[in-house]
């Protein structure tokens, strides 16, 4: 027994001591652990433990304001109110939801997205129930807050249009970023940031854009924000101050009334695009507020493309007005201005007979005759002569055909024939009697308004190749100008006597007696226009119907009247504004463009924009070299007594909406 | 030596080698291991320390309770400590057989009740049985083998009934399921076997049918045991799932560095990157906070305590005191090793909690009475305990 003990003790001393080796072992292990942990991986610890906490948050800049070329806000930001519910704040989410319901009804579907959102987000996460809150729902959650704990008013910036459609096609709209806009600019990816998605806004948006600021916040393991370490302020974005002329612009709006219509006002010297009109015209701020699907597909349907602006994006036939440029090329190409054709109503070439739009003909016409009765029969036999693809070298030359350096994002080409163009997209051979039709600018002859008015512009300001420009400087918060375009347009190589001829043959289309706008000449004293008129067949015309007398365009469905255009500009004496207007399916252009063209132009020499900084337009002639004088001013005219002398034809700007609000 | 003089000289008994010495209160105050209750007060003090840093340099909602804990474990720790080891030695059986049936209560309470309730309401706190039985195993095997005589250990049919003493709370605790806890009682019970003398081929054997059992085991764990032990073979596939709580603790306190972010400073443990920092992962927030030498200065406190186990083991004069004290040591030993190496990524995610330093009752309660029994071995140390004792039984 004794021995038994003894033995048994023996082993149990060495057994423990074994086992105690054995923990210290382990233990120095766990001690080795913990050292390798905290000294040599402590780096790569504490630099994933700061990633941890540090949460970089982008602050988004506001966005740069769009102002007309006076400052009068056309795209500004305004103040958005919006309903949160912050779940960890409320105690009854059912409670709440229908005391709020008593407070600001809410739909079915609304209740149904709520309850979604609070289910699925953290509770620290504001849930948005509404947003665009006006003024009363605003005060009456306001005045029931003790009664709607969690439930907060919150105020964010929403993009608003004041002018709504009036300069929709230009300033363009904001909306939210596709997947195919992401450029790597962080904020892109903020939820809610916006972008312009067309017109200014688009082209522009870099500037307008700003910097995000960044806060760096210090966040737990849920992403709820503990504090911020760390504040930069972004950058705000720049204010575009754009060319247009908001009078002007909402005038021609107004003007061109229910048609489907283009109107472009140009200075035919810097190529500032004072007004440019697309009919009909949509609400930009149906995006900023959210569009809905029967809205949309309203617009969309719409045979007179809302959407689209026609000034720039639409091709169509010019008709006569393509005749400036025939005019010019036939001079360019030896024909004599003077020398006399005889018009008898048609021509025949070949087994073909090209008709003039007056039947009875117009007897001998010269080059300035020709222009005036926009005879066709002329141009036919000139375009003979030197050939469509010298036509095609002076159009190209004047602008037409071509993409324009210009601002907005989406531009059509047009088409000026030649025979390699006709052979490369159409694979036939040239046919001598297309060089006819397409003389009077018809046929394959397809521009865009705002073509038309450079062509003006170019054959009116001494032969410089001006472009079209929306962008008048970009201008910081301060109003001191970031950047601001240095003009210097190619001298064109244009002989001015034959600029002379043209003009003498244009200034007649309203001037003269026998002018196809005679009706449509300005007789405000003091005021003048010439121009062109065109009107673009867009059917064809049997020989039958011939036979049997043309329908008139009122006997036409819509889609198969004429188009009708007017080129011009004012004053006659000194031409500084080209005004060039379209009407798609309007019927003629001396019934129908002339008139709008005229009224236009008008309203354009009585509020004078270019005439607005006489010191900035001394600068741009010394950078232009000569420069014929600006058209008579009346003084210096502040924008009240603008607004005054418009009275008629704006409304006035409601200066509390587009105030800019931080 | 010279305390069995004194022994001798108070109790006025002339020792002889089976003569034991009769304690009185006064004997027993000066007999207490002082120095060890101090350790253990200075590791709690630790906890305290650390829970007020949890709440945000609060004592509500953990410290203050904690102390509280403290103040009652330290009075069971005394009482437990002054009763006389032959009276542990009596009732050890009683009081397994009692944890055992609390623990059946449980598991009959938890299977009709909601799924995995571990603990009974007393009322003033909520008794977990299966850390009371950490306790109960060793007080019922150091029983046992207090009456074996070293050449039946060797017998393997002699093993059968400590076999079934620890495996039937084992089973039972892991059908809870609790991992953490049934692996404690196996290695618990496993040093006292050791220690015991029982053949080490026998234990070559237990370990071989436990690799063996591994697939069937496999089997019977529950989906979130069988992820924890895959994230914590491979923690990096699941870095948001269950590899998550490991990262997390691996790099709060590799933060830490070598001083630490200061107290209260923890980013990771006070934004809550931290899992459970005021349980399991506290030592992670205290490695983060007082970084590497605040956590070797704490492992150096528990190893200090474990030594002075030791120590009274090697003291003991009886086999039961001896045998209990190891198993009560290595208990203290597992609950820090597996908790420490658990929050370093070493050992698998398995819910144990650091002991005296992690918030909650029962860990608190049980440590404290267990190290009130280590107290008694080593104030009973003189104590001869014959094998088979009559009226003892």
């Amino acid at each position: 027994m004794k021995q038994d003990d003894q033995s048994r003790y023996k082993t149990f001393t060495r057994r423990a001591a074994v086992l105690g080796g054995g923990q210290a072992l382990l233990l120095s292990a766990l001690a080795g652990r913990l050292y390798y942990l905290q000294t040599v991986e402590s780096e790569r610890y504490k630099l994933l433990a700061e990633e941890n906490r540090i949460n970089l948050r982008l602050i988004p800049p506001q966005r740069g304001n769009v102002t007309d070329r006076l400052g009068r806000p056309l795209a500004v930001n305004q103040k958005n109110y919006r309903v949160l519910f912050m779940a960890e704040q409320v105690p009854d989410t059912k409670l709440t939801l229908e005391k709020l319901s008593a407070v600001m009804p809410l739909s079915e579907r609304e209740l149904r997205r709520v309850l979604k959102e609070i289910k699925q987000k953290p509770k620290f996460v504001p849930i948005t129930i509404r947003e665009n809150l006006d003024w009363e729902q605003v005060a009456q959650i306001e005045v029931n807050s003790l009664d709607l704990p969690g439930i907060s008013i919150d105020v964010g910036l929403r993009r608003y249009y004041p002018f709504g459609p009036e300069a929709a096609h230009v300033i363009g709209y904001v909306g939210a970023v596709s997947e195919s806009d992401l450029t790597g600019d962080p904020v892109l990816q903020l939820p809610g940031f916006r972008i312009g998605k067309s017109g200014l806004e688009r082209t522009y948006d870099k500037p307008l854009r700003g910097e995000a600021g960044t806060s760096h916040v210090e966040v737990n393991a849920f992403g709820r924000v503990i504090k911020e370490t760390e504040r930069h302020e972004g950058i705000r974005g720049a204010v575009i101050r754009s060319t247009i002329d908001i009078d002007l612009q909402r005038y021609a709006l107004e003007r061109v009334g229910e048609e489907s219509a283009a109107v472009v006002v140009m200075d035919a010297f810097n190529g500032e695009i004072f007004s440019m009109v697309s009919a009909p015209s949509y609400d930009p701020n149906m995006f900023a507020r959210g569009i809905s699907t029967a809205e949309w597909n309203a617009l969309n349907n719409d045979p007179m493309d809302p959407f689209v602006n026609k000034a720039v994006s639409g091709a169509y036939n010019p008709g006569s007005v393509f005749k400036i440029a025939t005019a010019l090329a036939a001079m360019e190409h030896g024909i004599d201005p003077t020398r006399r054709y005889r018009c008898t109503g048609h021509l025949d070439v070949g087994e073909d007979r090209f008709h003039c739009w007056k039947r009875g003909g117009h007897g001998w016409m010269d080059l300035e005759t020709a222009l005036i009765e926009s005879c066709d029969v002329y141009f036919y036999e000139v375009s003979q002569l030197i050939g469509i693809d010298n036509i095609a070298k002076t159009a190209k030359k004047l602008g037409l055909g071509q993409l324009l350096d210009f601002d907005l994002p989406v531009q059509t080409e047009g088409v000026v024939p030649t025979k390699d163009w006709k052979f490369g997209t159409l694979g036939h051979k040239w046919k001598r009697g297309e060089t006819l039709v397409c003389s009077i600018g018809q046929g394959f002859v397809q521009t865009t308004p705002l073509q038309n008015a450079v062509m003006q512009a170019r054959v009116l300001n001494g032969g410089y190749a001006v472009t079209p420009r929306l962008m008048r400087m970009i201008v910081d918060e301060d109003g001191n100008p970031v950047e601001e375009e240095q003009l210097n347009f190619e001298k064109l190589d244009i002989d001015p006597v034959h600029m002379e001829f043209l003009k003498r043959g244009t200034d007649g289309v309203t001037m003269d007696e026998r002018g196809t706008a005679r009706g449509s000449r300005i007789l405000e004293p003091g005021m003048s226009m010439g121009g062109k008129t065109g009107t673009a067949q867009v059917r064809r015309i049997t020989l039958a119907e011939r036979a049997t007398g043309v329908r008139t365009n009122e006997e036409l469905p819509w889609k198969e009247r004429d188009h009708a255009l007017f080129v011009g500009y004012g004053p006659i004496e000194k031409p500084r504004y080209v005004v060039s207007v379209f009407v798609e399916h309007g019927g003629g252009g001396s019934s129908v463009a002339a008139p709008i063209a005229r009224d236009i132009m008008a309203e354009t020499l009585r509020l004078d924009p270019s005439g607005i900084k006489g010191s900035r337009n001394l600068a741009e002639a010394a950078n232009l070299g000569e420069i014929p004088m600006t058209v008579e001013r009346t003084g210096q005219r502040t924008s009240s007594q603008r607004n005054a002398g418009t009275a008629g034809a704006s409304r006035p700007v409601t200066s509390g909406r587009t105030e800019n609000d931080q | 030596v010279s305390t069995i003089y004194r022994f001798g000289n108070r109790s006025g008994y002339e020792l002889s080698a089976f003569d034991n010495p009769t304690l009185n209160f006064s004997d027993k105050l000066r007999e207490m291991p002082w120095t060890l209750f101090l350790l253990l007060t200075a590791i709690a003090g630790f906890g305290f320390l650390m829970l007020y840093s949890a709440a945000n340099g609060d004592m509500q909602p953990w410290s203050g309770r904690q102390m509280m804990r403290f103040g009652v474990g330290a009075i069971v720790l005394l009482t437990a400590a002054f009763i006389d080891i032959r009276l542990w030695l009596r009732f050890s059986y009683h009081i397994y057989g009692l944890t055992l049936l609390l623990l059946v209560a449980v598991e009959i309470k938890g299977s009709i009740g909601m799924g995995a309730q571990r603990w009974l309401n007393l009322g003033f706190f909520q008794l977990q049985p299966s850390e009371l039985m950490k306790v109960a195993v060793v007080l019922a095997l150091g029983r046992y083998f207090q009456n074996v005589s070293f050449d039946d250990i060797r017998k393997p049919l002699h093993l059968f009934i400590p076999l079934c003493i620890v495996m039937a709370p084992a089973a039972l605790v892991l059908r809870q399921p609790d991992l953490g806890t049934a692996v404690m009682l196996l290695m618990g019970a496993g040093a006292i076997f050791f220690v015991s003398g029982v053949r080490l081929w026998k234990f070559g054997l237990v370990i071989a049918s436990g690799i063996a059992a591994v697939p069937i085991v496999w089997q019977n764990l529950r989906e979130y045991q069988q992820k924890r032990i895959l994230t914590f073979l491979d923690p990096e596939s699941d870095q948001l799932g269950a590899g998550y709580h490991i990262l997390q603790s691996k790099i709060a306190l590799g933060s830490g560095g070598v001083w630490g972010r200061g107290f209260m400073e923890g980013t990771q443990s006070h934004l809550n990157f931290l899992p459970e920092k005021q349980t399991d992962f506290i030592f992670t927030m205290l490695a983060e906070e007082l970084g590497l030498a605040g956590g070797l200065l704490v492992l150096s406190l528990y190893v200090m305590v474990l030594v002075y186990g030791f120590i009274i083991a090697y003291k003991s004069r009886n086999q039961f005191g001896r045998l209990i004290s190891i198993g009560i040591i290595t208990n203290f030993f597992l609950y820090i090793f597996i908790n420490v190496a658990m929050v370093m990524g070493v050992v698998p995610v398995v819910g144990v909690p650091l002991p005296l330093i992690s918030y909650g009752g029962t860990a608190m309660l049980t440590v404290m009475f267990s190290f009130g029994i280590l107290m008694s071995a080593y104030v009973h140390r003189e104590m001869r305990i014959q094998r088979t004792q009559p009226g003892m039984d």
